[in-house]
């Protein structure tokens, strides 16, 4: 089990209290989009996914962007045992949608350069420290149902 | 995934605008790299502290963002322009290719960090190629 210290746990409490979820949510997934263009294959139903441009105003790239943080938040509301609290999640990205896991960690580190960017300086080291931990932890939890 | 005329020119315009910052941005990076990932201090164990801001660190990251810079000069040819830099990494220093990706995201995080309106996502993929492409270059003399 996920050994949590005080102070990573505040770090990642601290983090998510300064995130605009559609905001960030917006931001990572296009970027993830745009610097890692074969993650588009699982968003052929989205449209215009063109240009960097196109990809950043997409609406349905905003909505989802929502969507993947608000699952994160989960994590967040169940750090003791987000294994388990992602077990369908998991189900559903290797059955259903069928996501090459391998693309979990691109979306995690376009994740962590945008809240680099909101927090600049705030985002010490441990900090970051921390939030990456955090986000391996959600990764593992997400490929476990893979078979 | 070869860099495109265009990937060059925005890796040169971008390393212009954050070059006044260089020493930060090095010493950030490493010293992030050393916090987040510690299996790289493995590397290190030679210096007294590699605590984010210490001497050692600072020094070091100095002399990784000039030769950034440096490589940034050879972008047509870093295989070439980084073959020295290669062989000490393969013969003398042996250090695992994948940490080159680890100190290339720490990197991209600083950069984010300190320059947020000048990373839009098409630098980022820019930049990214960049770092993938010296990385590949420096690994070159491996085997």
């Amino acid at each position: 089990m996920v050994q949590w210290t005080a102070e990573e746990r505040a770090a990642i409490q601290g983090v998510f209290a300064t995130l605009d979820y559609e905001s960030v949510g917006r931001e990572s997934l296009a970027r993830c989009l745009v610097v890692y263009p074969w993650t588009q294959r699982y968003f052929g139903g989205f449209g215009n996914l063109y240009n960097a441009e196109a990809i950043m105003a997409n609406p349905n790239v905003a909505a989802h962007g929502t969507v993947v943080l608000r699952g994160l938040e989960k994590a967040l509301k169940n750090m003791d045992d987000i294994k388990n609290t992602y077990t369908t999640l998991s189900e559903l990205h290797s059955e259903k949608l069928q996501v090459d896991p391998g693309n979990f960690q691109l979306l995690a580190d376009c994740l962590t350069v945008v809240v680099a960017k909101h927090m600049r300086t705030e985002f010490t080291p441990d900090i970051q420290a921390a939030w990456q931990k955090f986000l391996s932890v959600v990764i593992s939890a997400l490929r476990r149902q893979y078979h | 995934m070869s860099l495109t005329a265009r990937d060059k020119a925005v890796v040169k315009a971008l390393w212009s605008k954050i070059s006044s910052k260089a020493d930060e941005i090095g010493a950030e990076a490493l010293g992030r790299m050393l916090t987040v990932y510690p299996q790289t201090k493995t590397y290190f164990s030679h210096w007294a502290d590699l605590s984010p801001g210490s001497g050692p660190v600072k020094k070091h990251g100095k002399v990784i963002v000039a030769a950034v810079g440096d490589a940034v000069s050879k972008i047509d040819d870093l295989a070439g322009g980084l073959a020295a830099l290669s062989e000490l990494r393969a013969f003398k220093l042996r250090v695992d290719p994948a940490n080159f990706k680890i100190l290339a995201h720490n990197l991209i995080v600083v950069i984010a960090m300190l320059f947020p309106a000048d990373f839009s996502p098409e630098v980022h993929v820019s930049v990214d190629k960049f770092f993938q492409n010296l990385a590949l270059a420096l690994s070159d003399k491996y085997r």
